[in-house]
């Protein structure tokens, strides 16, 4: 790929004269000023329109407190979860060639092609008043809906292929070789998995762990229909938003996003310097 | 046939290998996609069967319904263009030029994967708003550009351009420059070369980029409530018509819509991937 240039003073027949060029730069910075840069800076200036005492008194209000609790216990639940099936699903796609791989792959991408409405619709049909397993729950005491079990397997739902997703390419790409000198050398299957395919997939894992994240705490759709908007109790931060938006007190609906906004900036932060740094330990989850 | 010959072709689950888990990663994997995602999704499927054919038909043929479809769908679509015509060029800025903050430009693109909806949603509304920063300036021109379908758009082109420009971006770094030199040898003008030999074999990775961007958009919720107005018949959007079906504790009728709404953006895509085969046969960079 190497393109050697000798003079700039000329214009190389491969690329646009420099009108075209600024023409075109100018065109792209604004639609991306228009579109993402302005309305990331729109949640900061909202949040703080009112000063920074108005900013952290909406932050402290109970129920927002509450919220941001919340939102910490479901990612907190549903991303290990998510991390503990994506190792093995990626070992099982990865390192063994089977009947039914490419089907099994698909199945695994397909919460991204639902509707988050639909992700959350799903489980009010398996769980809800008018469900076959509905009226036993209530009888036995157990709220799925409208509580925290509910809103833990929706986000679980949204976020299912995150971490495999990133995974499977990586390990595919990585093959067998190091595992099957780790065994030939007489690791037991665990040493091999801990000593050797861990460290080799490390950043990738991070890398899928942190987009993971992301959406599980920003989740909105799919949480919005089974949490039942209680609260204090099954509200979690971008449902917040939503009710502190929809009773026009935009300081602190924005002062609660912009606490979602900031997790975005350090995710894309920590996403770049992953990517920078160990792009080539990540490269194979990149090509989509 | 127990020729050992025979024995040895036999129908197995896998290929023989000395790396352990198998089944335990295989079983557990399996498992939990049936639990998580198989078994609800296959209940959405069930109910909708046990409606009968004239109920779901009522639905389906209900003025509201088929409103709420035609705003999804057609905004999706419009946003889809959109994204693919200014991704392509974002893409391309990206790419082929040195800038400052090119790499900031470069993360910045992902961040519509990163925020989440409800923010996206508040921070659009408050902008295009008649009374926001972008609202009042389009408001002098007579362009209204919330709380009506051009909103949804809106909302729709911030959380469609990643899926274009990440789709678009790596084969474009892979086209070779040779296929551009041979063209400006041959006579061809740099416009010629963009659109008749470049922009050709983008074809595949462009049409993958204008599926997801138009999937993800048909079933969007959160980023769009808050711009879209949601005024039944102009600019409610399928999702929140299940919402709204849902809390009446209408299920069957959620059940249809979300069904209806599952199955036409399949169909879709199927026929999207079709072009897209035959795009890739037809001019593919290998995209």
């Amino acid at each position: 790929m190497a393109h050697d240039v000798p003079s700039r003073r000329l214009r190389s027949p491969t690329t646009e004269a420099p009108a075209a060029r600024y023409a075109l730069m100018a065109l792209a910075l604004l639609f991306l000023a228009l579109f993402l840069l302005l309305p990331l800076a729109a949640v900061f200036i909202e949040a703080f329109r009112k000063g920074t005492g108005e900013f952290i008194a909406a932050l402290g209000e109970p129920d927002t407190l509450a919220a941001i609790r919340l939102t910490l216990i479901v990612a907190g639940i549903s991303v290990p979860l998510n991390l503990v099936f994506g190792v093995a699903a990626a070992w099982a796609i990865a390192k063994f060639e089977f009947k039914g791989k490419a089907f099994l792959t698909t199945l695994i991408d397909l919460p991204f092609s639902v509707s988050p409405v639909i992700s959350g619709l799903v489980y009010v049909l398996l769980f809800g008043a008018g469900s076959a397993l509905g009226p036993w729950l209530k009888s036995h005491g157990i709220e799925v809906l409208f509580a925290v079990p509910g809103i833990v397997l929706a986000t679980i739902f949204v976020t299912f292929p995150f971490v495999a997703r990133e995974l499977i390419p990586l390990m595919q790409e990585q093959g067998n070789g190091d595992e099957e000198a780790a065994l030939s050398l007489g690791a037991t299957g665990w040493q091999t998995f801990r000593y050797v395919t861990l460290p080799n997939i490390k950043w990738g894992l991070l890398y899928g762990v942190l987009l993971c994240n992301a959406r599980a705490m920003g989740e909105f759709g799919a949480v919005s229909v089974v949490s039942g908007h209680i609260r204090g109790l099954t509200n979690t931060m971008p449902l917040h938003v939503e009710i502190l938006y929809n009773e026009y007190n935009f300081v602190a609906a924005f002062a609660v996003a912009s606490l979602l906004a900031g997790l975005a900036l350090v995710t894309l932060v920590v996403k770049t310097l992953l990517e920078l740094r160990y792009g080539a330990d990540i490269a194979a989850g990149r090509k989509h | 046939m127990t020729t050992p010959a025979a024995a040895s072709v036999r129908w197995r689950l896998r290929q023989p290998s000395v790396i352990p888990g198998f089944g335990l990663t295989l079983g557990f994997s399996l498992a939990y996609l049936t639990l998580i995602i198989l078994i609800p999704l296959s209940g959405l499927l069930w109910r909708t069967a046990s409606l009968s054919g004239s109920e779901f038909l009522s639905i389906l043929t209900d003025e509201r319904t088929l409103n709420a479809l035609k705003v999804s769908f057609g905004t999706a679509l419009a946003a889809a263009f959109i994204n693919v015509v200014f991704g392509v060029i974002v893409a391309w800025v990206i790419v082929r030029y040195e800038f400052p903050g090119r790499r900031i430009i470069d993360a910045v693109v992902d961040l519509p994967f990163a925020l989440p909806t409800a923010v996206a949603g508040i921070a659009l509304a408050a902008l295009y708003a008649p009374n926001g920063w972008i609202g009042r300036l389009l408001g002098y021109i007579g362009v209204k550009a919330a709380f009506n379908p051009t909103g949804i758009v809106i909302a729709l082109v911030f959380i469609g351009l990643p899926f274009v420009v990440r789709t678009v971006q790596p084969v474009m770094e892979e086209i070779d420059r040779e296929v551009e030199e041979a063209a400006a040898t041959l006579g061809a003008n740099r416009f010629q070369t963009v659109f008749r030999v470049l922009l050709p074999g983008l074809a595949p990775a462009i049409l993958t980029g204008f599926s997801l961007a138009f999937a993800r958009g048909v079933g969007e919720y959160g980023s769009v409530i808050f711009i879209a107005g949601n005024i039944p018949y102009v600019s409610e959007i399928a999702p929140l018509l299940i919402v709204i079906r849902l809390e009446e504790f209408n299920y069957a009728a959620a059940t249809a819509i979300a069904t209806i709404m599952l199955s036409i953006a399949f169909l879709m895509l199927l026929v999207i991937n079709l072009i897209q085969a035959w795009s890739r046969r037809r001019y593919g960079h290998g995209a």
